[in-house]
């Protein structure tokens, strides 16, 4: 009997460590993976060169990435514009100032926000959101503009990331003890500046992972984006035109366009990108994290 | 005296009027509490004395910090209160007045169960409430950060580290600087609500013994269970049971003379 509880007890452990090395390998295996199929490209150019160049002719063999990488940047950075603020506002609100009630209904419907498939976003953009960039916004600034443009991209991007930032949002600022706005307003503060100085300044380093968090998922978002940017290869600062993040790239061409040459590596350089950037990400802001709870 | 300069709270609570020389600076009239359908603050008439430290004892869940939280309007933050009944801070009826809250709430200084330094240097912490009464002179903010730490025993402990984060404090140091916090608003009462609960006894002491030095300038109001911190720091005792007042008086008869059989049963599990 002894010896079965002990032997359970080492199989259980086992398993464990062993799902545990699995996850923490996951990464490495395929960051070495993608690295080992994009190795034929490196033969051809060097990584500067690929990164910085923008000349993509695939047929000529000439590969530069750096329209895809503008575009994801381009379109991430819009949504984050758009989310950010958004979420932040809305997660002081449902945590400080809104009845129980509200926060019960909100919960279930961002829980619902947050599970719908992308394709459903996507969908929604097509219809709603690129005829209103095409037929209201851009003829109200006098922009011609199809309405498939980044800035659509930006705009269904920021919708699908704000139940899930707004979400992690709302767990941080619940964990700010109510005895800490309790103090701050027994020495004479109003509501709002307990809010200011208290919950939003305790919840700093929540705040920026929440944003991280935020910002990596819109990087690697693919369909929803795919289907409202254009999808064309094109450097341009104007949101009003068309991008082709790097995501769409790869689930537009893999398995089509494999019969070009070194076609595939690129692919598999896209990939590997991707993931280094999102790497990059996660650091910075856990950098930022750091700084702000050794402050 | 100054209740009768006000015509309209003497309709309200004739009853003061008859005794000119108050010298309570709380008075609380017919007090109710309820959450949903628990009655958990009933009929509290109480007046507390300027300069003498009262203690609200009673078991845990008797309603001593509800009745401490109504005495500065924290009972706001719980919206499923409903308090009902006067509360005269000094001249204002705080529970119907029109005046800020804000400004009511710096009457008085709070000393919660646990110390919550708010998130900012040990500095800023003293610093926050001068700021917010409108203080802007940094060399009067300087001065006063050193004088209301000095006041309570930190000065010398923390003069090297005023600008790192309070969290490298002991817990019984984050207390002291949550009460140098609250003196720093100049308030006329000190709300402490088990402020030593979570410390160990020489803090507990540190804390007991600046308490008897703050009474001369200020009104204390202790929240205890413990009996014992009671006896030794109370000039009034007001004894809660189950949201309502069994007994109150002055520390040294009631202690000695307890009329009702709940406070002799406590006194006899206290001891």
């Amino acid at each position: 009997m002894i010896l079965r509880r002990f032997l359970f007890d080492r199989i259980t452990e086992t398993w464990m460590v062993t799902a545990l090395v699995t996850i923490l390998l996951l990464p490495l295996i395929i960051g070495i993976a993608l690295y080992l199929k994009a190795l034929p490209l490196f033969e051809i150019q060097n990584l500067p060169h690929l990164i910085g160049s923008s000349e993509w002719l695939p047929t000529d063999g000439k590969f530069g990435f750096w329209p895809f990488i503008n575009s994801s940047m381009y379109v991430t950075v819009l949504s984050f514009i758009f989310a950010a603020p958004v979420c932040l506002l809305a997660g002081i609100y449902l945590t400080q100032f809104a009845s129980k009630n509200l926060v019960r209904i909100m919960q279930p419907v961002m829980d619902i926000l947050a599970g719908l498939p992308s394709v459903i976003y996507g969908m929604w953009g097509i219809l709603i959101i690129v005829p209103f960039v095409g037929n209201v916004l851009a003829p109200f600034l006098n922009i011609n503009s199809s309405g498939y443009t980044m800035l659509a991209g930006g705009i269904v991007l920021a919708v699908m990331c704000i139940p899930y930032m707004l979400n992690m949002l709302i767990e941080i600022f619940n964990t700010v003890p109510i005895g800490l706005k309790e103090a701050s307003l027994s020495m004479g503060a109003t509501f709002w500046q307990a809010v200011k100085h208290v919950v939003i300044r305790k919840s700093y380093p929540g705040i920026i992972s929440a944003y991280g968090l935020g910002l990596a998922k819109a990087f690697g978002e693919t369909l929803a984006v795919m289907m409202v940017v254009g999808n064309r290869v094109q450097i341009t600062h104007n949101p009003f035109k068309a991008g082709y993040p790097l995501p769409a790239l790869i689930a537009n061409n893999y398995g089509e366009m494999l019969s070009i040459p070194m076609y595939d590596s690129a692919l598999m350089f896209a990939a590997l990108l991707l993931l280094v950037i999102i790497l990059i990400i996660n650091l910075v802001f856990r950098y930022f994290i750091y700084k702000t709870k050794t402050r | 005296m100054y209740l009768q300069n006000s015509e309209t709270m003497t309709k309200q609570a004739p009853d003061i009027t008859l005794k000119p020389k108050v010298t309570s600076i709380v008075k609380i009239n017919n007090l109710n509490v309820h959450v949903g359908q628990h009655h958990i603050l009933k009929n509290i008439n109480l007046e507390i004395t300027k300069n003498k430290i009262t203690v609200l004892l009673g078991p845990s869940g008797c309603g001593k910090t509800t009745l401490l939280k109504c005495l500065n309007k924290l009972t706001d933050l719980y919206t499923e209160l409903r308090v009902s009944g006067k509360i005269f801070i000094e001249e204002d009826d705080i529970l119907n007045t029109q005046k800020n809250v804000p400004v009511i709430r710096q009457k008085m200084g709070l000393l919660s169960q646990l110390p919550y330094p708010l998130p900012i240097s040990i500095y800023k912490n003293v610093a926050y409430g001068i700021k917010l009464k409108g203080v802007r002179d940094k060399k009067l903010i300087e001065y006063n950060v050193e004088k209301y730490l000095r006041e309570v025993g930190l000065w010398n402990e923390v003069k090297d580290r005023l600008h790192n984060s309070p969290t490298s404090l002991s817990i019984g140091q984050q207390q002291r600087l949550c009460l140098a916090r609250g003196l720093a608003v100049k308030p006329r009462i000190i709300l402490a609500d088990e402020p030593t609960s979570s410390l160990d006894p020489i803090s507990s002491k540190i804390i007991e013994n600046l308490f008897r030095k703050l009474k001369k300038n200020y009104t204390i109001i202790l929240v205890t269970h413990v009996l014992r911190q009671a006896v030794r720091l109370a000039d009034n005792v007001v004894f809660m049971y189950y949201g309502e007042i069994i007994e109150q008086g002055h520390s040294k008869d009631l202690f000695k003379n307890p009329k009702t059989e709940k406070l002799r049963e406590y006194m006899l599990e206290g001891n």
